[in-house]
């Protein structure tokens, strides 16, 4: 036993240089998020590079239409003879833009619109949340239908219904977050100095709701890519000739008894990317949960 | 050490590994209770004290278990009985006061289900036990009426709370009884009838106790025997009056020169008060929607003075600092600031008069944000109010010195300090900004009693410098410590209002009176010798 005035300081030296992990690096530590990490991964690669290592063009005519086995046309052609396998590699990059920018943008304004109704509370709060529960009692996929059949299909208005309709679901997950962080003493303390409003709230408040907010973020691109593909299947997302794979699924659904392909091949990738993009969530919320209780594993 | 028969409590060699790390958090302890007789168990936070007491119910917390050693109650080997074994000898051998007796008590039931429960002795009659849980109600000194039994946990007082909470230990009549800091978060005078009781309920009953804490004032007036744990180790063991009397290890007696004492003269002698004092509150009023918390409050802080707030949880003593901050708007009545008065909320405020007037508040674990290195804590508030600077190093640097922590401590977060380097670092980034009056809620008793003594040496430190405090706290010996003047508050008005010397010696109201008889008085009989 020594004295008791030597050992704490080195304790305390040996504690200070390590930092309790973070949340994306504990959420790494769990082996689904490497799953998830390597499935979205192959599937964002084939939709980014797919277009540089296409062998034809998208709407070139290189076979009869639904005929397999050609030379040099690895899964035959369409219900037009396009190649599909250059569809299939054009196709996904459109998707993934369309689902990431809506999935971006409605948690974005979900994140402001939780984040200002949580800390302002009051009147600004019961508007905020009130218009947030009218919007949530339209369903997802039959209102951005709605909107597409009275406007029509235009790029633009996918990301936007989309987006929109992400929006109450963040902002109330964000607004539970940001009444928990309130009440501690730190936002006391800038109210004290008289810190403006907005700044505490991207300074002091932003800061620490992350956790729920990459959880949020996860779940609303899984979401996006699943209405997206249903929007291109429906008709309503992009169209003709765009080689989109929700798209290609509904034009070639007919000929599927013959040739699979070009609706195996899209449903295929959109289902692993949903699978890796959910897997990675789980595991960021798995971590964000440890961290909030404040709990090693 | 002999066996007998008197000896309830037999810990022998216990180590508790944490898992799964194999570190040790308890190490090759040994302690023995005698029948009616407790055991103070002191340490500071971390110390393994909490680990310790649990492993004598056999319980280990999440990630912990016991390694080796005996833990034997009454003859018993708890650590080779099985889980089913344990559990019928839990609230029956072994009994255990938690810290906080607003979770320990299940909120949905009612203190009788809660008192009968507890006594789960299938033998007994249901008239049998209602006997009992009435019996025990009286011997605590509660009320054994059929409609306190249908209460409620929330419709009691953190002291009844309490109260229940050591009926429903004694209702099995347990050998040893385990008690962890079941008077924190109790004011002064609950402490002492909840202390009262304790000693009196284990004299009656034979049981042997072990009373866990951190506060060694505390521990003084109740244990008849003390040990004192530093990381995991036993340092210290011994009859109370002899380790009080002649501490043997260094930091044993570090514990003891910690703990404020009752009566000192004040810090500094009060001097005449100016013309016109640095902070002038007069005729304030403060309420929450239609309660009203505080009434016709007049207090004043001169220039390099501390002035005290003392008051219980409730007395609206922290209504009263967060006033003068900014914070709570619902006042009436005049703040004056050097002769300027100031608006009720912080933004109507001038950046002057909010970079003169600096709050540090009561927990430090809430009041930094997790997510900011120290260094960003400090100029965040300095750069606000002050200005770019033009060295932000030297910024930080001098505040942290002000603060007595190195400059190193700049890139650190939050979560990689202790409690009292946290409550420094809050300090320091009150001081940052070179404030005139700064405002202390209660910022000592989130800490354990020997950061307190550090934290108080720094504040009278600052003082010396020229800073005003309004040092708001429950603590009757902590003011005497650090303050020149107290207000008492009691239900919302100042009951008592003078120099400390004064106050302490001769005071003039009843409630002042008791708040220093339930203090315990304590003084270590060493301090003369050093």
């Amino acid at each position: 036993m020594s004295g008791p005035t030597t050992e704490p300081e080195v304790g305390k030296a040996a504690k200070a240089s390590r930092r309790r992990p973070g949340l994306l690096r504990t959420a790494w530590g769990f082996g689904r998020t490497k799953v998830g990490v390597a499935l979205a991964g192959i599937i964002v690669l084939i939709a980014v590079a797919g277009p540089f290592v296409a062998p034809y063009e998208p709407t070139e005519f290189v076979a009869m239409p639904y005929e397999t086995g050609v030379e040099g046309v690895v899964f035959g052609g369409d219900n037009l003879g396009r190649d599909v396998l250059t569809r299939f590699l054009w196709g996904g990059w459109t998707l993934l833009l369309l689902a990431v920018s809506a999935a971006g943008l409605g948690v974005a304004v979900g994140t402001v619109v939780g984040i200002v109704a949580g800390y302002r509370r009051g009147w600004l709060d019961d508007v905020l949340m009130r218009f947030n529960d009218v919007l949530l009692a339209f369903p997802q996929l039959i209102a951005a239908l709605l909107v597409m059949s009275i406007i029509g299909p235009k790029v633009w208005l996918i990301v936007a219904v989309i987006a929109v309709s992400h929006v109450p679901r963040v902002a109330r997950v964000i607004r539970e977050a940001t009444r928990k962080v309130i009440e501690q003493d730190f936002v006391k303390a800038a109210e004290a100095i008289g810190l403006p409003r907005w700044r505490i709230m991207a300074v002091e408040i932003l800061p620490n709701v992350t956790s729920p907010l990459l959880v949020e973020l996860g779940l609303r691109l899984t979401y996006s890519i699943g209405v997206v593909a249903v929007l291109g299947f429906l008709g309503m997302g992009l169209q003709p000739p765009t080689a989109d794979w929700g798209l290609m699924i509904n034009e070639t659904r007919q000929g599927m008894a013959v040739q699979p392909w070009p609706v195996v091949l899209p449903v295929t990738a959109i289902a692993v990317l949903t699978i890796g993009a959910n897997l990675i969530t789980d595991g960021l919320s798995r971590a964000a949960i440890g961290i909030d209780r404040g709990v090693e594993k | 050490m002999t066996r007998n028969e008197h000896t309830v409590l037999r810990v022998d060699d216990l180590t508790v590994i944490g898992r799964p790390s194999d570190v040790e958090i308890i190490s090759d302890v040994s302690i023995t209770v005698r029948r009616g007789e407790i055991l103070g168990l002191v340490g500071e936070s971390g110390s393994g004290k909490t680990t310790l007491g649990l492993s004598l119910l056999a319980h280990c917390k999440r990630a912990t278990q016991i390694a080796r050693g005996r833990v034997e109650v009454g003859g018993e080997d708890l650590a080779r009985l099985s889980e089913r074994q344990v559990r019928n000898l839990r609230g029956r051998a072994v009994a255990y006061i938690p810290q906080s007796p607003a979770s320990a008590l299940n909120p949905a039931l009612r203190l009788r289900t809660q008192l009968s429960e507890a006594l789960h002795d299938a033998a007994l009659s249901r008239a049998a036990v209602a006997e009992r849980v009435r019996e025990v109600l009286r011997e605590v000194a509660l009320p054994d009426d059929d409609r306190f039994l249908d209460r409620y946990p929330h419709q009691l007082s953190g002291g009844q709370q309490q109260r229940v909470a050591i009926a429903m230990a004694f209702v099995g009549r347990p050998e040893l009884i385990v008690l962890d800091e079941p008077t924190t978060g109790l004011d002064v005078t609950t402490q002492a009838h909840v202390l009262a009781t304790i000693r009196r309920m284990t004299r009656e009953y034979g049981t042997a106790g072990v009373y866990i804490s951190h506060d060694m004032a505390v521990v003084a007036d109740l244990a008849d025997e003390i040990a004192v744990m530093y990381r995991g180790d036993l340092v210290e063991r011994g009859r109370t009056d002899e380790v009080l009397a002649g501490p043997e290890h260094e930091y044993t007696r570090r514990l003891l020169s910690a703990v404020p004492l009752l009566r000192t003269d004040g810090h500094g002698e009060a001097e005449e008060p100016e013309e016109e004092p640095l902070l002038r509150v007069s005729g304030l009023a403060a309420g929450y929607g239609r309660t009203r918390v505080l009434e016709g409050i007049d207090v004043s802080v001169s220039r390099g003075e501390c002035v005290a707030l003392l008051g219980e949880s409730g007395s609206g003593k922290t209504t009263l600092s967060r006033s003068v901050a900014g914070l709570h708007h619902q006042f009436t009545g005049e703040v004056l600031f050097d002769g300027e008065p100031l608006a009720r909320s912080s933004y109507r405020r001038t950046a002057e008069q909010r970079r003169r007037v600096q709050y540090v508040f009561q927990n430090p674990y809430e009041a930094l944000n997790p997510r900011k290195r120290v260094r960003d804590q400090i100029l965040g508030p300095y750069r606000h109010l002050v200005g770019r600077p033009a060295d932000p190093d030297a910024v930080v640097a001098e505040a942290l010195e002000r603060a007595a922590l190195p400059a190193s401590y700049a890139d650190r977060f939050p979560e990689q300090l202790s409690g009292g380097e946290r409550q420094r670092v809050c300090i320091a980034r009150a001081v940052a900004t070179k404030p005139d009056l700064m405002v202390c809620d209660e910022i000592t008793s989130a800490l354990d009693v020997s950061v307190q003594a550090e934290i108080v040496t720094l504040l009278r430190n600052l003082q010396d410098e020229g800073m005003a405090l309004l040092f708001v706290t429950h603590n009757i010996a902590l003011v005497s410590n650090i303050a020149q003047r107290v207000a008492v508050l009691n239900k919302g008005r100042i009951v008592e209002y003078g120099p400390v010397g004064r106050v302490m010696s001769e005071p003039g109201h009843e409630y002042t009176r008791a708040l220093i008889a339930d203090t315990p008085d304590f003084r270590p009989s060493f301090a003369a010798a050093e």
